[in-house]
């Protein structure tokens, strides 16, 4: 592996090529013959490379003090200083980077003290709760206790545990380990004598594992793949090699990596050595941390450096990444880092020679930190650019940025303030009851008397319940269990009847729905849990408040970059009430309706807009297609995460099964068992119609919540090389016809990302042998009719999604407040202690409460009701735009066309410029733009009403009538009026300019013509009176002939379709000519040559035409003509006569046409 | 003494209900003998009222002692409840004119309990849904009543359900219950459990009216969606036609 990265830091290979090589296993022709094959005799080593490059790159950065989640590495005396332990990696510095990116932790260490792990993990969490340890976040006790060990990171495994082969990614680290710290007293030989020396010998680690573990786990062999040295043994069994064999190759490595050395050595005069960072005593993360300056002109080894990101780069664009935004998240802890520990004074020692080998630490200092950062946030500026405004402004307002690329800075700050990404917490609801609905909720859909009794009893407790559940929840001491358990198994016990389980599952799954559904809901941990003063408070409040709520509240619930799936807010409720009742009836039944519900959802037809011709007015469709979509994804997650909750519940365990036997047994059973939901049926159908968007982010969800033997099942299995083909599929550079959009392609790598982070799913699943998994083609190309090329994601929905992105935020803000100097870290211990008294305050605004109103209007109504109102809204909304178009904004382009009348005349004379002629018009115009609002808002109000009336039920009552129309009035007004508030001024200036650039294409030149199809007809239009009748009239010949050459061009360069030219020749057209005198026989002619020439007729089809001519009834005269042009045409086929040449060139001057008419 | 089964069950069965002191129960015994003088001298004095008043006992509840007594005798079988309170609701039906005319006087002379105070209860009890509902009317709110709400189907009905929701003090309210009388912890506390809540269940917030006063503490759901008033609201906003102005 190391070879790899070191032929490219000699140059050999290209990075581009590193990066073909990496991403595809076949080897292009395009490549130069050297590059080929300075890597094919690395081919065996290809799908290692990324894995050997994160864990190298955590590895490297393992002195860095980070900002982040506290990790107990973090904790005094585990610092890097301290020496490494016999027969295990170094712990200390390298911990807290493990802890971040687990597939860095090296199996002893993680084997060493689970449980105190745990409990530095914890800490500051308060101490567990005995039943009701299952906290707000955890899935259930078993896995909550699992869920902390990989809190923001991968689980580390305990070493003993062999079994799943999915071993792989624990693996590299240890061997980038033997290659930057060899074992201790081996001294190489000839070498300077200056390697870091907190390796201690490796063998055993090696030969530990190819012991204890299936050799088919490791998706890293051994590194006894040597370039070069034995490629037979090699390509005979990559992992096949024992410790011996490992361990000679691993030798050799070294030795040629020494040799390269001495090359470079004797190459290059000695660099400048980076010294010593003054003071690095041992950090504590309590200590006070300041931030030490990175200096630009002190980075140690810029190409290198440079060389590493741009691999680097390459790889997170080519998606050979797991996770996205956990790369993001370490190049921003680079970025962000404190300062580097001193390394033992071995590492430090002064090695001139080694400076530009691997041999030598890639981050010497802060300094090369902040640049390695720079350098990949500067590639990685495109997805940058797509984050939320507050992260972009947090980037650009960064002074090491700055300081380091000013460039990046400019594009930041510019992306920054381009930006509408504003991302802000959404309100939470509060608890509302699911309204009766007579029609359903009667005695007719009851077997007995007495069980439509027990159900209308069954939602009075179950809201007895869920009120109790609300109050107390967050009383420390209260458990669920304990508090609500047996109510809730005597309400079950009471719903005897199978009809009544389905009765009240239907209640369970509305009530979820509605109460977790939004986004509040979801994200209980964003908000901490503080529903209810937010109602309380008025709009203009709100904001203020929920900025301060997401600064207050957001840094606490802080648990990295990859948090475990969780239940949080709301859903905890549900997810306890699931495992009190412990009813497999009613588990089995709220699985049918779960699973009714997402099929019914997932191939929901989500109306979208026909693309519209001018671009702008269909937004006025798409915000309404956004939210539904939004809507739809979020419930279908929701339910999907429940299904997965409810399915695999019973296989659920904190850890995989012990031995391999357990396992094979397990699996046998397992595969018998049809799943629950053929998932993989819908995402292939999800695939094949281009709307992953929609079903990937909910199959996520449901596949987070899976047990560790799901994914050995061959069923699931194939689900997850289908997801990993996406993965791979979603480059985000990628960008052009068909290509799915970019906001959705970030959600999906966002949340596949995040599920291959999940414990349950093995490591190696991401990096495997892809050979395997072209069973299914994933095409990203989208059709017309799928969602992906549809922009439905934005960004408020992906951070809604994946709230773990903010993060990336979080550690900025961090940064910039300098907190973690003061309060150890990443968490502010700021609590927001305003909510009580906020809570007190019944303030609330008018718009505020008609918004509440709305909403509460329809909660006792039917369904049906809302969607009358909604679907009136939407399309009234629209077409009160449409119409403003068409009547107020033609009008002003109407005006404006006059006025540009007289301006060209005034203009002629002054000789103005075009671009300053259009900002008169518009700045005259543009401020009629204000009457559209008024016009938009009467419109609405006309409109709406009937349409309301027409579609609702004629018993529909009166007041409920008179409401839902100024519902609807009150929603197309707001539609149509935010839209134009927005967009009108643009949307004139747009028109206006259009029309601007017609008068003056109209009067210009040829070329002009050709520039613009659209303007075509217009620029004849305008020319048309001046043929007029020919008596009152004669064009001049030289304009009648430029008006044939430009018909000419027209037909020839800017129709698409064929242009029924032969309809000229028919008798009447032909006619006409006859009745002038004298007759423009040359004119016709020339035209007909025109023709031939620039190939728009065929010569023969010309004379069928001519032909059929004579068969008309013609004057006499007139028929000898013909005749004798029919004769001129066929004498002279291709030369025009070069009379009529001489005065066809010639250009009159411009605006003559125009002064004619 | 020597009582007959009869006598004996009677006397057992107002022990239960009477407060166990030695006084209440030797004119208990007492009750029977003077009874029978009592309306053998004078057929309209009011003796079972007297006694009634005497033994502390509420007076309509000892009529229909006697009278649950009086039937068991004619018809030798338990009387139903219904057929009683029947009886009680309208004396002239008793068989025994003197007996009626007994019944009577107690019932009309009873303050606290029996058909009368009901009957005046449910009266005021209308008097304020009819109050409320002229209140509705003017303020051109839209509703069902329960009568209609009922028809409809629904299983637990609020004396009116808003057709189109309305904020009250800044609360949204779906629906609204009139109760003509004080709301204390104990009468508000089984409203709640065996209405209000049900009610919130069902349709959402609503509003209480307590014509005659509520324990102020008791107004402590108002964020949960229960709201406690002692009159018609005044703060009342509804969804205006000016919703479409911003």
């Amino acid at each position: 592996m190391a070879a790899v990265l070191e032929s490219l830091l000699r140059e050999e290979v290209s990075v581009a090529a590193a990066v073909r090589w990496i991403a595809r296993s076949a080897q292009s022709s395009e490549e130069d013959a050297g590059e080929a094959a300075a890597l094919r005799s690395l081919q065996p080593l290809r799908k290692e490379f990324v894995p050997f490059l994160l864990n190298f790159l955590r590895e490297q950065s393992s002195r860095v003090v980070p900002q982040g989640p506290p990790t107990p590495a973090k904790a005094p005396g585990s610092s890097a200083a301290l020496p490494g332990r016999p027969g295990g990696p170094p712990r200390g510095g390298r911990g807290a980077r493990s802890q971040l990116f687990p597939p860095t932790e090296p199996l002893s260490a993680a084997a060493e003290a689970p449980s105190a792990r745990r409990g530095g993990r914890r800490r500051g969490a308060g101490p567990a709760r005995e039943r009701g340890g299952r906290g707000p976040g955890s899935l259930e006790e078993g896995v909550g206790a699992e869920s902390l060990l990989w809190a923001g990171s991968r689980r580390p495994r305990a070493a003993g545990s062999p079994g799943s082969p999915s071993r792989a990614r624990c693996d590299p680290p240890n061997l980038s380990n033997l290659e930057e710290f060899p074992p201790v007293g081996s001294v190489p030989p000839g070498g300077a004598g200056t390697r870091p020396s907190r390796r201690i010998n490796p063998t055993p680690v090696s030969e530990e594992r190819s012991l204890s573990k299936p050799k088919t786990c490791f998706t890293s062999p051994p590194i006894s793949c040597v370039p070069g040295a034995q490629p037979s043994v090699l390509d005979s069994s990559p992992w096949g090699q024992g410790p011996a064999a490992g361990c000679r190759s691993l030798q050799e490595e070294r030795e040629m990596l020494r040799k390269e050395r001495s090359k470079q050595l004797q190459q290059s005069p000695a660099p400048a050595c980076p010294t010593p960072e003054p003071g690095s005593t041992l950090p504590t993360r309590t200590g006070s941390l300041t931030a030490e300056p990175a200096d630009p002109a002190k980075v140690s080894s810029r190409q290198r450096l440079e060389l590493v990101a741009l691999v680097y780069s390459a790889c997170i664009a080519e998606n050979l990444v797991p996770n996205l935004f956990l790369e993001l998240f370490f190049v921003l802890q680079l970025l962000t880092a404190r300062r580097m520990v001193a390394a033992k004074d071995s590492d430090l020692e002064p090695s001139p020679g080694v400076l530009d080998s691997l041999e030598s630490p890639l981050f010497q200092s802060v300094h090369d930190c902040v640049f390695f950062a720079v350098q990949v946030l500067e590639h990685q500026f495109q997805v940058l650019s797509y984050l939320d405004k507050g992260t972009l402004k947090l980037l650009a307002e960064n002074e090491r940025l700055l300081c380091f690329s000013p460039a990046l800075q400019g594009r930041l700050r510019a992306a920054y303030e381009g930006s509408v990404a504003k991302v802000s917490l959404a309100m939470p609801p509060s608890v509302q009851a699911v309204s009766f609905q007579p029609e359903t909720d009667n005695r007719a859909n009851f077997s007995s008397d007495r069980a439509f009794h027990t159900f209308k009893k069954q939602r009075d407790v179950f809201y007895e319940v869920l009120r109790e559940w609300e109050d107390r929840h967050e009383e420390p001491g209260w458990d669920f269990e304990k508090g609500l358990g047996s109510r809730i198994r005597a309400m079950m016990g009471q719903l005897s009847a199978a009809c009544s389980h389905s009765h009240f599952v239907r209640l369970f799954q509305k009530q979820l729905l509605q109460m977790c559904q939004s986004p509040g809901g979801a994200g209980g941990t964003i908000l901490g849990e503080a529903p209810d003063v937010l109602n309380m408070l008025g709009a203009d409040k709100l904001g203020r408040l929920r900025r301060l709520q997401e600064r207050l509240a957001a840094p606490q619930s802080s648990c990295g970059p990859c948090p475990p799936p969780s239940f949080p807010g709301c859903q905890g409720f549900f997810r306890d009430f699931i495992l009190s009742a412990s009813s497999f009836q009613f588990n089995q039944h709220l699985m049918d309706s779960l699973s009714l519900k997402i099929r019914e959802l997932n191939s929901l037809v989500l109306p979208h807009p026909e693309p519209s011709d001018e671009d702008g007015e269909s937004d006025v469709d798409w915000q309404g297609e956004r939210r539904q979509f939004a809507v739809v994804l979020l419930s279908l997650r929701l339910l999907a995460k429940f299904l997965g909750f409810v399915a695999f519940l019973p296989y659920r365990g904190p850890e995989p099964p012990p031995t391999r036997e357990l396992q094979d047994s397990i699996l046998a059973l397992r595969s018998q068992v049809p799943p629950v939901l053929d998932v993989r049926a819908l995402l292939q159908q999800g695939l094949r119609a281009h709307r992953a968007v929609l079903t990937v982010p909910w199959l996520v969800e449901f596949l987070s919540l899976a047990d560790h033997i799901v994914p050995m099942l061959d069923y699931y299995r194939s689900i997850f090389t289908l997801l990993l083909h996406l993965h791979r599929s979603l480059v985000l550079s990628k960008d052009g016809e068909g290509e799915m959009c970019f906001l959705n392609k970030l959600l999906l790598l966002a949340v596949l990302g995040w599920l291959f982070q999940i414990p349950t799913v093995p490591e190696d699943l991401f990096f495997v042998e892809e050979g395997q998994v072209d069973v299914f083609e994933v095409d990203t190309k989208t059709s017309e009719h799928g969602l992906d090329g549809v922009p439905v994601v934005d960004q408020h929905l992906l951070y809604t999604c994946c709230p773990y992105i903010g993060e990336l935020r979080k550690l900025l803000a961090s940064w910039v407040s300098g907190s973690s100097g003061r309060s150890g870290g990443f968490v502010r211990k700021i609590t927001p202690t305003t909510t009580t008294s906020l809570g007190a305050l019944p303030l609330r605004t008018t718009q505020g409460l008609q918004a509440q109103l709305a909403q509460a209007f329809f909660h006792n109504q039917p369904p049906s009701l809302r969607r009358t109102v909604e679907f009136v809204a939407e399309r009234i909304g629209s077409n009160c735009v449409k119409h403003i178009k068409a009547t107020l904004v033609a009008d002003l382009v109407r005006q404006a066309e006059s006025l540009l009348q007289e301006q060209l005349v005034t203009q002629r004379q002054e000789g103005g410029d075009p671009g300053q002629l259009l900002e008169i018009l518009c700045s005259q115009l543009c401020p009629h733009g204000a009457q559209a609002l008024t016009q938009g808002r009467e419109f609405c109000q006309k409109k709406s009403p009937g349409a309301v009336q027409a579609l609702l039920p004629e018993e529909t009552p009166a007041a409920v009538l008179s409401s839902a129309e100024n519902i609807a009035v009150g929603l197309a007004t707001e539609k149509a009026c935010t839209w134009l508030s927005a967009n009108i001024t643009a949307l004139i200036r747009r028109e206006v300019k259009a029309a601007v650039s017609r008068m003056l294409r109209a009067q210009g030149p040829e070329p002009a013509v050709r520039e613009d199809r659209r303007g075509c007809s217009r620029a004849f239009a305008d020319q048309i009176p001046v043929l007029g009748p020919p008596t009152q009239h004669r064009l001049e010949r030289g304009q009648a002939r430029r008006l044939l050459h430009m018909l000419l061009s027209l037909w020839k360069d800017d129709f698409q379709v064929p242009v029924p030219l032969q309809l000229l020749l028919r008798p009447r057209n032909v006619g006409l000519l006859a009745d002038t005198r004298p007759r423009e026989w040359d004119l016709l002619l020339f035209l007909l040559r025109e023709l031939v020439e620039k190939g728009l007729m065929g010569q023969k089809e010309i004379e069928a035409c001519l032909d059929s001519l004579h068969e008309a009834q013609w004057p006499e005269d007139f028929a000898e003509e013909l005749a004798t042009l029919f004769n001129l045409f066929l004498a002279e086929p291709q030369v025009p006569e070069p009379q009529l040449r001489a005065c066809e060139l010639v250009q009159p001057n411009r605006g003559t046409v125009l002064a004619q008419s | 003494m020597i009582l007959t089964k009869a006598q004996y069950d009677e006397i057992a069965q107002c022990l239960v209900s009477v407060p166990p002191t030695r006084q209440s129960l030797r004119k208990l015994k007492q009750r029977f003998p003077r009874y029978l003088d009592g309306v053998g001298k004078n057929g309209a004095a009011p003796v079972l009222l007297e006694l009634a008043n005497e033994v502390d006992y509420a007076p309509s509840l000892m009529a229909r002692i006697i009278l649950e007594r009086f039937l068991q005798e004619h018809k030798e079988t338990p009387p139903s409840k219904s057929v009683i309170n029947s009886l009680l609701r309208d004396p002239s039906q008793i068989p025994d004119g003197v007996l009626a005319n007994q019944v009577y006087q107690c019932i009309v002379n009873d303050c606290c309990y029996g058909p009368l105070v009901d009957c005046i209860k449910h009266a005021i009890g209308h008097e304020h849904e009819i109050l409320l509902r002229d209140l509705l009317l003017e303020k051109n709110l839209s509703f069902l009543d329960e009568d209609q709400l009922r028809a409809k189907g629904y299983d637990k009905t609020p004396d009116f359900i808003l057709q189109v929701p309305i904020a009250v003090e800044g609360h949204i309210i779906h629906w609204i219950e009139s109760k003509a009388s004080f709301g204390d912890e104990c009468s508000h506390h089984a409203y709640l459990h065996d209405q209000f809540w049900s009610y919130w269940n069902r349709f959402g917030p609503g509003l209480v009216i307590y014509w005659y006063g509520f324990i102020q503490e008791l107004d402590c759901n108002r964020e949960r969606g229960i709201l406690l008033k002692a009159c018609f609201p005044t703060d009342i906003v509804t969804l205006c036609h000016g919703a479409a102005a911003p």
